[in-house]
C-alpha cells in the first residue's frame, strides 16, 4: 500500500511540475519582458527532426537581429521579443504552436515555418487570429494562393517551385544548351514532386527531351537501380530536386557507376555536409539558389552568425534574415503594432533584402520577379554563375 | 493559457482518443498489436475529404463513408494476414501503413506528397466531444457483450478459446475492422480539423503513438486509453518551453512512468461508479492496519 501511495505521489509531482513549467515564461525570455513595452514575435520551425538544423540556423538568426535591433532602442521605440516553437516538421505541430502563440503569446506576427506542409495548414489559423505570416523557405505556390484565392494572411521571402524549375529547366537548356535530361526525384517529398512537375514542364515546353524519370522514397540509401536505368537512357544531365544527404549518397554512386552527365538541382543542395561528403562527384555541377553566397552584402550577416554562434550559416539564414527586414519594414511603415495593419503594410512591401530586391505582389503575397542565383560547384567551392530570372 | 489555444489541444486529444480506443480494442481486448493505424486513418482522412470536397457530402455522413474505407481495407488486409500469429501480423501491419502512405504519395488526384489544401474546417470541439462519446458508449457496451468477452478470451489463451468454440479468425477480422474504422473516422475529423492534408501526417510514427498511448493508459482499459489520449497529447504542448529538448523531456516522461507503472496508467481498470466507490470507500480505510482493510466494506 505504502509504495503505491509513493508511486501516486511522485506521479503527481511529476504531472504538476510539468504542468507548472508549461506555465511559466519562456526559459530564453529576457528580463524585459516584465515591462509593457515588449512587443512579441513569433517564430516556428523544425528544432527536431530531419530538418532541426534549418530550424535552429532560422531561430538564431532572427533572434540575433531583434537583439541588435533592441540595442539600437528598439522598433518604434519598443523593445522586440522573439517566440519561438518548436513543430518537429509536422503540420499539427505547426496548427499547436500557431495557436499557442497568436493566443497566448499575443505576437504580432509569425516568421516560418520554413516547409510548404507546415505553411499551408497554419493559414486557417492566422486567418482566424487576424496575425500575418512571412514564410521562410516554403516554395509551394499553395502557401499563399490556393485555388485562385490569396489567402489574406500568408505570405513568404523565397520565390515558388514553378519558377524554381522554370529556372533549372531554362539554365539547362538555354545557357548551358543541354537537350537530354533525367530526373531522379523523391517520390515521398513534397518538394521534391514539385520540382520534378515544373523542371520537366518547362523542359519539354522548351524542345528539350525527358529521357528518364526515376524515383526514390526518403530514406533510402542506394540509388543504383534507379540510376543504372539512367545510365543506359543516356542523358547530358541529372536533375536531382532533393535535399543533401541524398543529393550527396547519389552523386556518389553515379559517379561509381560511370555516369558523366553534368548533375543539377534545386535549392536543398546548398549545404556544407555536401561538400564533405560528395566532394568530388558533384565537381561542375550546378544548383538554383536564392543568393549568391559571395555576395558582398551577405558577408556582413556571415561574419556576425559565425561570430556569435560559431556556425555557418545555413540557406535558412539568409532568407530568416530577410523575413526579418520585411517585416520591420511593414512594421515601420504601418507605424503600428497592430497584426491587421502589419499585413496591409505588408502587401505593398518593397524591400532590397539580402537574397535579392524583394517585391510583395497584392495579388499573391510571393516576392514577384526575384531573381534566382545560378551556382556552379568548382574546386569544392560554390562559385557564383549569374543572376537568371525565367521569362 | 488561453482557451482558443487549450481548445485547438483538446480536439487534437479528441481526435487521437477515437483512433486510440479502435486500437484499444485491438491492442487492448484482443491482444492483437498493429503499428498500421496511421494507415487506416490516412485511409479514413483521404475517403471522408474526398466525400466533402468532390461529392459535397455533409461531414457526418462522410465520416462513416470513411470509417467505412478504412473498414474494407482492413477486411482485405486481415484477410490475408490474420492467419499469422504474433509477431508477425503485427510487421504485416507495419508494411502495410507504410505502403498506404506511399500510395498516396503518388495519387496526384489527392495532391501526392505536395499535400491537399483547402479542406473544410468542419471539426469542432463540439462533434468531436459527441463523436467521441459515441464511440466509447459503442466500445463500453461491445466489450460488456458476448462479442467483446469472446475477444478477451482470445486475448488470454487463444488455443483454449478455439477449443471451447469461439471462432477465432471471425472475432479478430471484427475487432481489426471496426478498429480500422475508429481510426478512419479520426483521421477525417482530423483532415477536416486542419484543412489540410499531406501523406507525410500520416507515418510509422503516427502509429506508433497511438500504441504509445494505448499501453501508458493501460492494455485492456477504455478509460485509460482516454486519460492516456488527453495526457500524452497535451504533455509535448506543456513542454514546449523546453524548445529543442521537449521531445527528450517528453520520452523520460513516458519512461519514467512506464517504469514506475508498467500497466499503465489504469492498468485494466475502469473508472464507473462502482469502482468509485470502492475506491473511496479504500482511500477512506486508508492507514489503518490490513486486516481491517481488508473487511473495510462491512463498516
Amino acid at each position: 500500500m505504502s509504495k503505491r501511495v509513493v508511486l501516486l505521489a511522485l506521479a503527481t509531482l511529476l504531472t504538476l511540475s510539468l504542468t507548472l513549467a508549461g506555465c511559466s515564461k519562456p526559459a530564453d525570455t529576457p528580463a524585459e519582458s516584465k515591462e509593457p513595452e515588449v512587443v512579441k514575435v513569433g517564430w516556428i520551425g523544425s528544432l527536431t527532426g530531419d530538418q532541426a538544423v534549418w530550424g535552429t540556423c532560422e531561430l538564431n538568426t532572427v533572434k540575433m537581429l531583434f537583439e541588435d535591433i533592441n540595442k539600437n532602442g528598439g522598433l518604434l521605440g519598443k523593445q522586440i521579443e522573439v517566440v519561438g516553437y518548436d513543430t518537429r516538421g509536422d503540420a499539427t505541430e505547426a496548427v499547436n504552436a500557431v495557436k499557442r502563440l497568436t493566443s497566448q503569446d499575443k505576437v504580432v506576427a509569425v516568421i516560418g515555418p520554413n516547409a510548404s506542409g507546415q505553411a499551408i495548414s497554419i493559414s486557417a489559423v492566422l486567418e482566424e487570429m487576424k496575425v500575418p505570416d512571412i514564410a521562410t523557405v516554403a516554395t509551394n505556390p499553395k502557401v499563399t494562393v490556393v485555388d485562385g484565392k490569396t489567402k489574406p494572411f500568408n505570405f513568404r521571402v523565397c520565390f515558388i517551385d514553378p519558377y524554381q524549375g522554370a529556372v533549372a529547366a531554362g539554365y539547362a537548356y538555354d545557357v548551358l544548351g543541354f537537350k537530354k535530361a533525367a530526373i531522379l526525384y523523391d517520390v515521398a517529398d513534397d518538394y521534391s514532386q514539385g520540382l520534378t512537375e515544373f523542371f520537366e514542364k518547362y523542359f519539354v515546353e522548351k524542345g528539350g527531351e525527358i529521357v528518364a524519370k526515376e524515383a526514390f522514397k526518403f530514406g533510402d540509401v542506394d540509388f543504383r537501380p534507379q540510376l543504372s536505368k539512367i545510365k543506359n537512357a543516356g542523358p547530358e544531365v541529372i536533375f536531382m530536386p532533393y535535399f543533401f544527404k541524398e543529393v550527396a549518397l547519389s552523386a556518389n554512386q553515379a559517379r561509381e557507376l560511370g555516369i558523366n552527365a553534368v548533375l543539377m538541382g534545386g535549392d536543398g543542395w546548398p549545404s556544407e555536409v555536401l561538400l564533405e561528403m560528395a566532394k568530388d562527384a558533384i565537381e561542375g555541377s550546378y544548383f538554383v539558389n536564392h543568393l549568391d553566397f559571395d555576395d558582398p552584402d551577405v558577408q556582413e550577416f556571415k561574419a556576425a552568425y559565425k561570430a556569435k554562434y560559431n556556425l555557418p550559416v545555413e540557406l535558412n539564414g539568409y532568407l530568416a534574415y530577410d523575413a526579418v527586414q520585411l517585416l520591420v519594414d511593414a512594421i515601420k511603415r504601418a507605424n503600428s503594432f497592430d497584426p491587421v495593419a502589419i499585413r496591409d503594410a505588408l502587401e505593398t512591401a518593397q524591400v532590397k533584402g539580402i537574397t535579392g530586391q524583394i517585391n510583395i505582389s497584392k495579388d499573391t503575397h510571393n516576392p514577384e520577379g526575384k531573381d534566382a542565383a545560378i551556382i556552379k560547384i568548382v574546386d569544392g567551392q560554390y562559385v557564383f554563375q549569374q543572376k537568371y530570372s525565367a521569362k | 493559457m488561453d482557451w482558443f489555444y487549450i481548445k485547438g489541444i483538446l480536439i487534437l486529444s479528441g481526435i487521437n482518443l477515437m483512433a486510440v480506443l479502435g486500437l484499444s480494442l485491438l491492442t487492448g481486448f484482443t491482444g492483437l498489436f498493429s503499428f498500421g493505424h496511421a494507415g487506416f486513418m490516412a485511409i479514413g482522412a483521404y475517403v471522408t475529404a474526398m466525400m466533402t470536397i468532390k461529392f459535397h457530402l455533409p461531414f457526418i455522413p462522410s465520416l462513416l463513408i470513411g470509417a467505412m474505407g478504412a473498414a474494407l481495407a482492413s477486411l482485405f488486409i486481415g484477410r490475408l494476414t490474420l492467419n499469422l500469429k504474433g509477431d508477425y501480423f503485427c510487421i504485416a501491419t507495419l508494411g502495410f501503413g507504410e505502403a498506404i502512405r506511399l500510395i498516396l504519395d503518388n495519387v496526384q488526384y489527392f495532391g501526392g506528397a505536395r499535400g491537399w489544401p483547402g479542406i473544410p474546417m468542419y471539426t469542432n470541439l463540439t462533434n468531436v466531444v459527441i463523436l467521441d462519446i459515441i464511440g466509447i458508449a459503442i466500445l463500453v457496451n461491445l466489450i460488456r457483450s458476448r462479442h467483446g468477452r469472446n475477444m478477451k478470451a482470445i486475448r488470454e489463451e487463444e488455443m483454449a478459446s478455439q477449443t471451447i468454440g469461439i471462432n477465432v479468425f471471425r472475432y479478430k477480422m471484427i475487432a481489426l475492422a471496426i478498429s480500422a474504422a475508429f481510426a478512419g473516422v479520426a483521421g477525417g475529423m482530423l483532415g477536416h480539423y486542419l484543412g489540410f492534408l499531406q501523406p507525410k501526417m500520416f507515418q510509422l510514427i503516427k502509429s506508433t503513438e497511438l500504441t504509445i498511448i494505448v499501453i501508458f493508459g493501460g492494455l485492456g482499459s477504455i478509460s485509460g486509453s482516454v486519460i492516456g489520449a488527453l495526457v500524452l497529447t497535451s504533455l509535448p504542448e506543456l513542454l514546449r518551453t523546453f524548445a529543442k529538448w521537449r521531445l527528450v523531456v517528453y520520452g523520460v516522461a513516458v519512461v519514467f512512468i512506464m517504469i514506475t507503472r508498467p500497466q499503465g496508467l489504469m492498468g485494466g481498470y475502469e473508472i464507473t461508479a462502482g469502482n468509485i466507490k470502492k475506491l473511496i470507500s479504500r482511500l477512506a480505510s486508508f492507514g489503518r492496519p490490513r486486516q481491517q482493510t481488508i473487511g473495510g466494506d462491512k463498516e
